[in-house]
């Protein structure tokens, strides 16, 4: 395999690990004015993710330099030519990341209140983005000959691409109540039990329109057995909710994520981002690749550190695995 | 300079270039040098069994946390603007200076965000001995992280390690030891470690100062104190050194910035330093108020007789080499953040010096005035580290990358002006408000003060009692 193509993938991993990492923290994020009647036990629902937001957050960052490094062209057409999504998206998780390490610090229902408000917000506008972004990838947008997006951010909010962008969003929203439901006890677990199936129903609509219209419109046999089994997944998830294992449900979504971001890498392939107007013009693992010689250095540094942060980011679920228990939250 | 109302895509580009960088490079050496001195303390604690530095762990530990937020969000924005506003730069440099920044994220900003979760939420669920381990590691992630992003921006400064690829229109890595061993990035490196250490340490005075002032908890804040003042010392003296060896660095590899920081026009032997200057803004004919002799010969080639360069020559120099235009950076600007860059970093080390001084062996300042103008010092370091950011890159103009790349071909050609400016105006009262509020923060724990020891203590030790409260929930 050629080192661009094993970037490729490891673009899409990074993404993917990203999805499915920081996918249930916008979930918790969005679902705290639902599930968080009074003040602990909203704390009780930030401190699920407490520990492990940040460490999930440089997923994303890591995508990004490696596209930088890796893909020069896709890293430059895509940052340029998705500005306004990538803005709200910075904007978001400016003050989402703020919020969780401010919002204890006040005395006043007021200051609590605000910081809330930047927790949902900033969990629900990149969940919404992230989608819309991916979507766009995807179907291509028009590029002139040096790469560059020539549309205007009107462009973006196409109809494939807001299903897209609901799609993650409810998506995100059933993950975070899975988790809660596996991360918290008593009470709280199960009305995020509940909600988490009325979510996860309420997320197979678009899921399906969405994964079937990615299917039709940009599909192989690849993509088509990827998005079966992501669509399965979904429902399996549904019914492990249903039936009380919160664990298992949790792990059902994270595949679900695991196999519809694979699907829409592997609908992307060959290109990293298709040309609309002049497929000349489109990007290619090829044409937007960096230099052997920085690829091959990439290579080594990845192969050594990913499992090392893999490993440590591991042990630290594993240090954190007790459920928060509303009753344990200190008084602040 | 033209009107507010003529701004292009690349003046907007510039300005939240310059907004982001300064702003996020106000938490950064608060994160580099209190993650070591939290740890140092922490360390303390584990060797002397002193509640004490216990109680100093979680009080700085807090101030520590309240920054690092402010510097972990802003340093997303830094990453991805460069693809936003920049993709003509990201496209040209993206093979060379992208993995410079991917190893960041992948040795160094991974470490530092999984460990600090840990080590926020990790008193009560490890072993005391690992715990340390965790601010260990984030102080080590804090450093690696700045030594890469300085060997990115080294390449920019003083470009190595690459071959121009006219057919792509690129640079191309051709030796990545050479770009992370980087003469600037050499010297840039410990400048800015001790920059930080500099600047941690200030804030550590005019800290404790304040518990001093009030005579509160001062068995926690004096041996703070002079951790604060040994920090700010070591870090000043490490300003000296390793300033002086990044001028000379400056001098062999970007001799126009050298030229700019003192206005000199004209080649020039045993070239003076002007500490201040009247008369015109450039400094092409003011008159010197204060002048070192020779000084400015000796910063640049370590012999008060050595031949520094001057912006006319090398101007003539450059349009000779890279064909006409204007090589000279804004003299101004360079001249005055040179001056404050030094002028502010030495009024850090005074402050120290004269705090030590009055404390020492157990005295106690009995001016009114003493503390609160100690406090006020604080501010000074920042000033500094903004002056000389902005000195560093300002004098680089009018490149982005020096002799290969012009700033204003750098610029995304496609994105137009509203969307910049949305970006700008949305960023900055983004970070407007964010400031406001951190430093509130900061200012309300500062002036608490450190837990009583039994708190301390009470969140300090592993447990696996069900019914004990966590050691710490957000």
């Amino acid at each position: 395999m050629d080192l661009t193509t094993i970037w490729f993938i490891a673009i899409a991993v990074l993404f993917t690990g990203y999805f499915i990492l920081e996918g249930f923290d916008f979930g918790v994020g969005m679902l705290l004015p639902v599930l968080g009647r009074e003040e602990r036990e909203r704390r009780a629902l930030i401190n699920t993710i407490g520990p492990v937001w940040d460490g999930n957050e440089v997923w994303v960052i890591t995508a990004g330099g490696a596209m930088f490094a890796a893909f020069p062209h896709w890293y430059a057409s895509l940052f340029s030519g998705f500005y306004l999504l990538l803005f709200a998206i910075l904007v978001g998780l400016i003050i989402r990341g703020t919020a969780f390490e401010y919002r204890g610090k006040g005395d006043t229902d007021r200051w609590r209140r605000n910081w809330d408000l930047c927790l949902i917000i900033g969990s629900t506008i990149p969940a919404f983005c992230w989608g819309v972004v991916v979507a766009n990838l995807v179907h291509g947008v028009p590029l002139d000959a040096n790469f560059d997006y020539t549309g205007s951010i009107w462009g973006l909010l196409n109809g494939y691409a807001l299903l897209g962008g609901l799609t993650t969003l409810l998506l995100f929203a059933t993950h975070g109540a899975y988790f809660l439901h596996l991360r918290t006890t008593g009470d709280l677990a199960e009305r995020a039990r509940a909600l988490g199936l009325k979510l996860g129903a309420a997320t197979a609509v678009p899921a399906l329109a969405f994964l079937v219209w990615t299917q039709v419109a940009h599909g192989n046999w690849t993509t088509l057995v990827l998005i079966v089994l992501a669509v399965i997944a979904l429902a399996a998830g549904l019914a492990l909710d249903f039936t009380g294992r919160g664990g298992w449900a949790f792990a059902a979504t994270a595949l679900t994520i695991a196999l519809a971001s694979t699907a829409l890498f592997c609908a992307l392939w060959p290109n990293v981002l298709p040309s609309t107007s002049d497929t000349a013009n489109s990007l290619t693992h090829e044409n937007a690749a960096a230099t052997h010689k920085t690829l091959g250095i990439m290579t080594w540094a990845a192969v050594i550190f990913l499992p090392l942060i893999l490993l440590y980011q591991g042990w630290t679920y594993w240090v954190f695995r007790q459920r928060v228990i509303v009753e344990r939250i200190p008084v602040a | 300079m033209h009107d507010w109302g003529d701004m292009d895509v690349l003046d907007l580009a510039r300005m939240q270039f310059g907004v982001t960088t300064v702003y996020h490079f106000l938490f950064v050496p608060v994160t580099i040098g209190l993650s070591l001195l939290v740890a140092i303390l922490q360390t303390l604690w584990r060797a002397t069994g002193k509640s004490t530095y216990l109680r100093a762990t979680k009080f700085w530990g807090k101030l520590f946390l309240i920054n690092i937020a402010m510097g972990v969000v802003t340093g997303i924005v830094q990453e991805f603007q460069f693809g936003m506003n920049w993709s003509a730069y990201s496209r040209f440099v993206g093979d060379v200076f992208g993995a410079p920044l991917a190893f960041e994220a992948l040795v160094a900003f991974f470490l530092e965000s999984t460990f600090i979760g840990v080590w926020i939420f990790g008193w009560d669920r490890l072993k005391p001995g690992l715990h340390l381990a965790c601010i260990w590691l984030v102080a080590f992630g804090t450093l690696a992280s700045a030594y890469f992003i300085l060997a990115a921006n080294a390449f920019m400064q003083n470009p190595v390690g690459y071959q121009l690829n006219e057919t792509a229109g690129r640079a191309e890595l051709t030796d990545f030891g050479a770009v992370l061993t980087n003469p600037v990035a050499l010297a840039a490196f410990p400048h800015t470690i001790f920059a930080s250490w500099l600047t941690a340490g200030t804030i550590v005075v005019a800290v404790s100062g304040y518990h001093f002032m009030h005579r509160r908890d001062l068995d926690v804040h004096r041996p703070a104190m002079r951790l604060g003042i040994l920090t700010t010392l070591v870090g000043g003296l490490g300003l000296v050194l390793s300033g002086d060896s990044l001028g000379k660095v400056m001098t062999a590899t970007q001799p126009m910035k050298m030229a700019a920081a003192e206005a000199l026009y004209q080649t020039t032997y045993n070239a003076p330093f002007s500490v201040l200057t009247i008369g015109s803004l450039d400094g092409s004919h003011g008159t010197p108020i204060i002048e070192i002799p020779g000084l400015l010969s000796f910063l640049a080639t370590g012999s008060f007789n050595g031949e520094v360069q001057g912006i006319n020559d090398l101007n003539a120099q450059y349009q000779a080499l890279y064909g006409p235009g204007e090589y000279a950076p804004y003299i101004p600007l360079t001249y005055w953040s040179f001056r404050a860059m030094i002028g502010f970093g030495m009024l850090a080390v005074a402050m120290a010096i004269i705090v030590w001084w009055c404390t020492r062996r157990g005295r106690m300042p009995q001016h009114r005035l003493f503390w609160p103008v100690a406090m006020w010092m604080a501010v000074t370091p920042f000033l500094a580290n903004s002056a000389g950011w902005i000195f560093t890159e300002m004098g680089r103009q009018p490149w982005v990358v020096f002799s290969l790349y012009e700033t204003s071909e750098a610029v995304s050609p496609r994105v137009g002006v509203p969307t910049v400016a949305v970006s700008f105006i949305g960023f900055t009262l983004v970070y407007l408000v964010l400031a406001v509020v951190a430093l509130k923060l900061f200012l309300k724990y500062a002036k608490a003060g450190p837990p009583d020891e039994e708190g301390a203590l009470a969140t300090s030790s592993p447990s696996d009692d069900p019914d004990q409260p966590m050691a710490f929930a957000y």
